[in-house]
Formats: structure tokens, C-alpha cells, sequence
């Protein structure tokens, strides 16, 4: 997918993280969170895996964490990158590269 | 990665004596929804969303039922109106994310029934969901949905049941939340006649006002005296107290049991009418001393060995 225009989602609420996708060159991911020392790779993995499956190749992508699960870091990094096409309100991929 | 997780064939008869809504969008709620105990739980897309946050919670909750572990829990999901543009994406994202039925707000006959069946099947088809699966509630919301109770709950082999939703309903009728439920008797007894004409489950609305635990006490009390399933709750200390007004009490138990093994014995003999106690009991007894006995198996409070 190609980031079309910059899009967030998530909030700073506990167990949530906030993710904007912006246009850029290559995947340029900046993360901030309070248990990096803990879990900064899983994350990063997390993140970098959601964006391969979603084929999005160039992105500037800031994420905010406050100790979200897995399963929301892909929800939130999903959310931000369909958002920044338009394409997050019908007709989702539910399964197949949304998984 | 994570074990993705599958859930069982939903049931459309099984204990709900409480359904807990829980917002799809917060994370921190939803991870742990299935701790507190109760029998369902409803993760919400509709009015706990924001109008413009409906897309981000969709994703929440796709994630949510493939990868959190609700076990025993009940995982119904609320969906939005049908006269929002939200409700059919709603419908292929609980279907694709497996969970075990639909709760339709605002439902207000039979048609809006089937025009979610409709999109559930579509769903089901395109997912390779096995054809069937997803069960279906309605929330009878307004003065309509009541008076076409009946037709909703027999308008789907996937119905399990209907449940009054106080909000949107007092303020079509113009009136206030009462002590006694004075303002509401009407329409949950006529709901709770078409459910068990139908034979379908009933539930109640949600208490409010968390903190009034003796006005809440007295409600479920009400709902339990008027013959309802279960109640609607939006707070876990609200649970313990449903379960044991639910569950049947030791004497009905017993009772229950004598009566069992009592007909048996006089229906072996022949006899159709007959005294247990010095009451006349006779065949529509004897049901529903089986109905007690499976539900106090279920929740947990039998331990005779019929």
C-alpha cells in the first residue's frame, strides 16, 4: 500500500499506542515507549511485521506506546496505514492481510 | 506469533445471566474481559464508539477475538444501527473474526432481522465460516420493537433471545427511570410473553447508576421475579450479584428433585395427576422441575446426582 496522505490512530491511553503514518523514503520508524528497555524489539518487530504484511514499502511511521499487547499494536498500525489510503471504513481485508 | 485462537460452535441455549458490555475500542478493558465471570460478554462497536473512531475499533476487535482467549465467555458483539453506514462492515468483521453472535440495536421487526441475516450469511460464505454459526440477539429499543416483539424473536432460526434497552426506550416514551420499574413494566412483560411464546431468552436493561447497588438489587430482584434470562451490566461488581439471584435456591432444588424422581415413579404407574407434598403437581411440573435442576447444574450450585 502506498501512504497517501498522513493518518494516525490509537490514543495514550494505558495499554494503547498511538501510530502515525506519514509519506517518506524506505520505512523510517521512530518508537517511544515506557518498557523499550523491556519490550523495544518485540515491538519494533510487531510494527515492521503489520507494515511487510500490509506491503507498505515507504512510510514515516512515529508510534507512542504505553505498554500495548501485540494484538493492538497490529490493530493500531493496520488502522493508521487504511486510514492514510481512505480506505478504512468497508470492504476490509479481514483475514487475509488483515490477520 | 501468537496462537491464533478458534472459538467453539456457539449455543443457542446456554446460561446468560449476565452480559457485560465492554467498549471494542479500549484495549485495556477488552484484554480481560472473560476474568470477571461473566456469562457473556458484548463488545460494543455501537454507542461506546466514537462516530468517528468506528473503523479503528473494528480493527480492536478483529484483533481482540483471533488472539485473546475468551474461553467459557460468551463473545457477543454490538453492532451499529441500521440506519448508519457502519453496520454492514460490522457484520463481516465479527463474522471474519469469528465471535459467537450479533447483538442488533434498535431492532424493530422482523425485516431488520433478516436484513442483518442476510449480510451475516453473505458474511459467512465469503469468510468459510461454517453457514449457520453466528447466533443473533436484538435490542428492543423503542415503543415498535416492542409491540413487534414477537415476529423478531421468531424471525431467525439464529435467535437466541431479546433484551429491552431502557435508554433509547424512556426517552420515546417520555418517561424517567423509577424506582419499582413502574415506567418500563408494561413493555418488559409484553417482551418477556413474545420471548416465551417463542421460546427464545429474555433480558433485561442495564442498571445505570453503579454506585445505587440497593436501587440495582432491587431491580434484578424484579427481573428475576418477572421471569427474565438475564440482565445487561456495565460494571463486574454487578455480576455476584445476578448470579446468586438466578440461581435457584437450595429448597427449589430440592423440591426440584423430589419432584423429578416422583413423577418418574407415578408415570410408570400410570398416573397423570398426582400430590407431592400435599400439592397437586402434574406434567407441566415435572418440566420445569428439570428446567430448575439444568440450571442450577449450570450455574454450578447442584451437587445431587440427577
Amino acid at each position: 500500500m502506498i501512504i497517501e496522505k498522513s493518518a494516525i490512530a490509537g490514543t495514550l491511553e494505558s495499554s494503547d499506542v498511538q501510530v502515525v503514518v506519514e509519506p517518506g523514503t524506505g520505512i523510517e520508524l521512530s518508537i517511544e515507549s515506557s518498557v523499550i528497555n523491556q519490550y523495544g524489539r518485540q515491538i519494533k518487530a510487531a510494527i515492521l511485521e503489520t507494515l511487510d504484511r500490509l506491503e507498505v514499502k515507504d512510510a514515516k511511521v512515529t508510534v507512542v506506546d504505553k505498554g500495548a499487547l501485540d494484538c493492538t499494536i497490529k490493530a493500531r498500525v493496520e488502522c493508521a496505514v487504511y486510514r492514510s489510503c481512505g480506505k478504512s471504513a468497508a470492504g476490509l481485508p479481514w483475514g487475509a492481510a488483515i490477520r | 506469533m501468537s496462537k491464533v485462537i478458534t472459538r467453539k460452535k456457539p449455543v443457542k441455549n446456554r446460561l446468560r445471566r449476565t452480559m457485560m458490555f465492554m467498549n471494542a475500542q479500549k484495549p485495556g478493558l477488552i484484554k480481560d474481559a472473560f476474568i470477571y465471570g461473566t456469562d457473556s460478554i458484548i463488545l460494543d462497536l455501537e454507542d461506546a464508539v466514537a462516530e468517528n473512531q468506528k473503523d479503528a475499533a473494528r480493527f480492536s476487535l478483529y484483533h481482540a477475538l483471533k488472539s485473546v482467549d475468551y474461553g467459557d465467555t460468551e463473545v457477543i458483539v454490538r453492532i451499529n444501527g441500521l440506519d448508519t453506514p457502519h453496520w454492514e462492515e460490522d457484520i463481516r468483521v465479527v463474522v471474519a473474526g469469528g465471535a459467537d453472535g450479533i447483538r442488533i440495536a434498535k431492532c424493530e421487526s422482523a425485516d431488520d432481522v433478516h436484513r442483518v441475516e442476510e449480510k451475516v450469511l453473505e458474511a459467512e460464505k465469503e469468510f468459510g465460516v461454517e453457514e449457520g454459526r453466528t447466533l443473533l440477539m436484538a435490542a428492543l429499543e423503542s415503543p415498535k420493537g416492542i409491540l413487534n416483539a414477537y415476529e423478531i424473536c421468531t424471525a431467525s432460526d439464529r435467535m437466541f433471545g431479546v433484551a429491552i434497552s431502557g435508554g433509547d426506550f424512556r426517552k420515546s416514551m417520555h418517561v424517567q427511570i423509577q424506582r419499582g420499574g413502574i415506567e418500563m413494566l408494561t413493555a418488559r412483560g409484553q417482551m418477556l410473553l413474545a420471548a416465551r411464546a417463542a421460546g427464545v431468552q429474555c433480558f433485561d436493561t442495564m442498571f445505570p447508576n453503579i454506585d445505587d447497588m440497593e436501587g440495582f438489587k432491587a431491580e434484578v430482584i424484579q427481573n428475576h421475579q418477572m421471569g427474565f434470562d438475564g440482565k445487561s451490566i456495565v460494571n463486574p461488581r454487578q455480576i455476584e450479584f445476578v448470579h446468586k439471584t438466578f440461581a435457584p435456591t437450595p429448597k427449589e432444588i430440592a423440591y426440584a428433585e423430589k419432584l423429578v424422581r416422583g413423577c418418574q415413579a407415578q408415570a410408570d404407574a400410570g398416573i397423570g395427576v398426582y400430590t407431592v407434598d400435599g400439592k397437586m403437581v402434574d406434567i407441566p411440573f415435572f418440566e420445569d422441575a428439570k428446567r430448575i435442576i439444568a440450571l442450577a447444574k449450570a450455574c454450578g450450585v447442584y451437587h445431587g446426582d440427577l
